[in-house]
């Protein structure tokens, strides 16, 4: 370790303050402080602090990610020779799915992280460590076979636009994984929707019936999943949205670590699922007559409810706020699952709708707060 | 006797090194100093040069707007040294000691007081500074009615003192000091006590009794304000510290300036953790001689709490208002790897992202090591699990941050002071200076609005 640690430092040196690449520090330090938490000590403030800071925080979402991931992968190469009807096994299908899903892992941080250095050297801040978790969400929720500059340019307007212009890390709207998706979906519709894309290698393949379930049903088609395949997710879909089990996995380590907010998963489970039943009563279509704890374990909700909702930057803020905005994706989740057959999926305008919404939230609690305390002071003037 | 607080969000970090049980007198302070910076919101005024000898209890600087409120020495000697910063601005006035005289006064019988003759006394004799006013935490302004004077005896923070031993051989100026008090206001002073103990705290008379329970911060007397009975727009408050009250009892009873401070030297880097007796302002070394402190590492010397004192060196001087000193190890070394979650759990941490809550029964140790890089907000909730009022705090420090003053006020500015962030310096993700942030909108609340 002190081999390595002088040698970091050696290597350091240009890039001390006054030195000729002091601007490029933030690029050096970005590695250095992967490598070792730094030697800082405290200045102002508390002497002592605790042993928790972003990095931590984003890498348990990471570890959160890998159940969701790692199925994900296997999923890819099952749906693929399931269709084709070769025979398999585990490791062909893991194999299959490594070699469409790393590409994409790579291109999406490589292109994300160049964009992230490049504005941390150009306004003299460190690399912040959101992208670490952006960056491998932004291949996990898109169709397995959508091709790599979709991706590169799809991450790059997330970061340009949902990130740095707003300036950057803790100050975006939007969600920047899903606003790479609903970039990608808006401007390549016909790779990001149908039902040639969900299987992969499916275009090339003659008779394959791909479709999603929400596309089926949009399409007023009839499912012939049951509720344990949707659960545990051997079905057509985006590449790690599709296993509610190891998605519940990955939300009771974000739950236990306190990483993720469990209001807002709570909040959203309960919200789709009151929609989703009320629409069960109603009955008119088969959409509305889609069981709603089908509603909870298909498409991407599960898996938008607890990696996208729960991002801290785009979501309300508040405790009270997080109730309110978590019950409300959940119920235009649904809603627009529902009612809007040329989005069958409803998770991600739900979530990017109320990311915009979110500051209304927590304003208005806020002004709760801050009314009370007003009244407060009149009441206090009234009695002097 | 009011009903009592219970505080439930908050954290108790049980640290290494608490004080024991032993009152030692310290070894003599060739010099003692008074620092400008310990009085938030005060511009001094010298009212000595550099050379000149002064009696115990003469005064040394005043506050430059109000020349009624005194500083004075705790000791008579030389004025050896004017230390001063940047800009001219007095850092520290260093008095030499000798044994010279020690100025009296004249008290008036007891029952002939009022409060106007007590607050003359008070600022005549240099005590009054022992008073502070909320909001914002400043001198207390001489013209005013508080609305009520809080004395909290419920310390919460980290290694911090047990009032109770402290100031065991005080009873009776302690009880006379709260009489005192008790002409300044309408209503009886707030004493709030730890509800989970009973000593003679609880059979002090002419209080109002406010048992308290619960964790840091339930000690600091913001939070027992806001559940007590909360600061409204225009009302002020004030606050004595305990032993400030032992040190008025004791001037009303002898006539002569007390500037006692009985010091809990605690810490993982001392090696005998004790209760010394001194008075302010004197050398850190003069306690240290007593304790010991364990050289083989560099050490951080603080006067007062881990979370809200301020660094000094170790050849320097205690602060006015401490009652403890702590001394804890440097942390300027590197952690490999050390962001992995449940890496490195011997730091004591209030994430789930470490094990550190397993292992601290028998304290932990710490050192003043960042764990991490500054960075922007991102994690949310995580203030509001360490900050006990009815006030949203990331939303009053971006208020802070952007300078909004009508903001400030409406989110609550008025009801806390920096040292009620210290959990939350410690306790965030991002590593956001937030007691710095606070004590910056609490400056340009004082310029804008007053």
């Amino acid at each position: 370790m002190s081999f390595l640690r002088r040698k970091l430092d050696e290597l350091k040196r240009p890039f001390a303050k006054g030195q000729k690449w002091e601007k490029y520090a933030p690029a050096i330090n970005a590695f250095d402080t992967f490598l070792f938490v730094p030697n800082h000590t405290t200045h102002t403030g508390a002497h002592i602090r605790d042993a928790v800071d972003l990095k931590r925080t984003m890498v348990t979402v990471i570890i959160a990610l890998m159940p969701a991931l790692i199925y994900g992968i296997y999923n890819t190469g099952y749906q693929y020779y399931i269709q084709t009807g070769e025979a398999f096994t585990f490791l062909d299908a893991f194999i299959h799915g490594s070699w469409k899903i790393v590409p994409m892992i790579i291109v999406s941080y490589v292109v994300g992280l160049t964009i992230e250095f490049i504005f941390a050297v150009y306004r003299g801040h460190e690399v912040n460590e959101g992208y670490l978790v952006t960056g491998l969400l932004i291949p996990m929720i898109m169709p397995v076979d959508i091709p790599l500059w979709m991706v590169a340019i799809s991450v790059a307007f997330a970061v340009l636009i949902a990130k740095e212009a707003f300036g950057g890390t803790g100050m975006n709207i939007l969600n920047p994984a899903l606003t790479a998706r609903a970039f990608a979906f808006f401007a390549y519709p016909t790779y990001m929707s149908g039902n040639k894309v969900w299987v992969s290698e499916a275009s090339t393949i003659d008779g394959v019936s791909g479709e999603t379930i929400l596309g089926t049903l949009a399409a007023g088609g009839n499912v012939n999943y049951s509720f344990f395949e949707m659960f545990q997710g051997s079905i057509p879909g985006s590449i790690a949205e599709t296993s509610a089990l190891f998605v519940v996995i990955g939300a009771l380590i974000l739950i236990a670590t306190g990483v993720g907010s469990w209001r807002i998963m709570i909040g959203s489970v309960l919200g789709a699922a009151f929609v989703g039943f009320l629409f069960n009563l109603w009955g008119a279509n088969a959409l509305m007559s889609f069981s709603w704890v089908n509603h909870l374990v298909v498409g991407g909700f599960a898996f938008g409810v607890v990696f996208m909702a729960t991002d801290p930057v785009s979501a309300a803020q508040t405790n009270k706020g997080k109730w309110v905005y978590g019950i409300l994706v959940g119920v235009f989740c649904i809603l627009i699952r529902v009612f809007n057959p040329a989005y069958p999926e409803g998770v991600m305008l739900a979530i990017l709708l109320m990311n915009v919404f979110a500051p209304t939230i927590d304003h208005y609690v806020v002004q709760g707060n801050i009314s009370k305390r007003k009244k407060r002071w009149a009441n206090a003037l009234k009695t002097t | 006797m009011s009903a009592g607080i219970r505080i439930h969000r908050g954290a108790t970090i049980n640290l290494k090194g608490q004080a024991e049980k032993i009152l030692s007198d310290a070894s003599p302070s060739k010099t003692f100093a008074l620092k400008p910076d310990n009085f938030f919101g005060t511009l001094p005024r010298l009212m000595v040069k550099e050379g000149e000898k002064i009696a115990e209890g003469a005064p040394v600087f005043h506050v430059k707007k109000d020349p009624r409120i005194v500083f004075v020495s705790p000791v008579s000697g030389l004025v050896k040294e004017v230390r001063r910063g940047a800009k001219r601005k007095i850092l520290k006035i260093i008095i030499e000691k000798d044994e010279g005289e020690k100025l009296s006064h004249k008290i008036p019988a007891f029952k002939s007081l009022d409060k106007k003759s007590v607050t003359d006394i008070l600022l005549k004799t240099g005590a009054w500074p022992f008073i502070k006013q909320r909001p914002y935490g400043v001198m207390a302004d001489p013209d005013v009615i508080p609305k009520s004077i809080y004395i909290s005896t419920y310390a919460s923070a980290p290694l911090d003192v047990d009032f109770e031993f402290l100031l065991k051989n005080h009873k009776e100026d302690f009880q006379k000091g709260i009489d005192v008090l008790n002409f300044l206001v309408d209503d009886p002073v707030s004493l709030s006590v730890d509800a989970t103990f009973s000593g003679f705290f609880q059979n002090i008379k002419g209080v109002d009794l406010l048992p308290i329970k619960g964790p840091h911060p339930a000690g600091n007397v913001s939070v027992q304000i806001h559940k007590n009975n909360p600061l409204n727009v225009g009302e002020k408050v004030w606050e004595v510290r305990p032993e400030d009250v032992v040190n008025i009892g004791k001037l009303f009873s002898s006539g002569q300036f007390s500037a006692q401070r009985t010091v809990a030297v605690a810490g993982e880097s001392v090696l005998q953790p004790q209760y010394v007796k001194t008075t302010y302002g004197a050398q850190i070394s003069s306690i240290t001689d007593i304790s010991g402190v364990d050289n083989t590492q560099q050490n951080r010397f603080i006067n007062g709490d881990v979370l809200t004192g301020k660094a000094e060196a170790s050849d320097g001087h205690l602060d006015f208002y401490n009652n403890l000193l702590t001394i804890i190890p440097e942390g300027n070394h590197y952690r490999m790897f050390g962001w992995l979650p449940f890496m490195d759990n011997k730091i004591p941490s209030l994430s789930k992202t470490s094990l550190s809550w397993l292992l601290g029964n028998k304290g932990y140790s710490v050192d003043t090591n960042m764990n991490g890089e500054e960075r922007a907000f991102v994690v949310t909730g995580e203030m509001e699990k360490v900050f006990p009022m009815d006030i949203y705090p990331m939303q009053l420090l971006k208020a802070c941050m952007a300078g909004d003053i009508e903001k400030m006020e409406a989110l609550g500015i008025y009801e806390v002071i920096p040292e009620d962030f210290g959990l939350i310096d410690y306790a965030n993700t991002s590593k956001i200076e937030a007691q710095e942030i606070i004590r910056e909108g609490i400056e340009l609340m004082i310029k804008e609005v007053g």
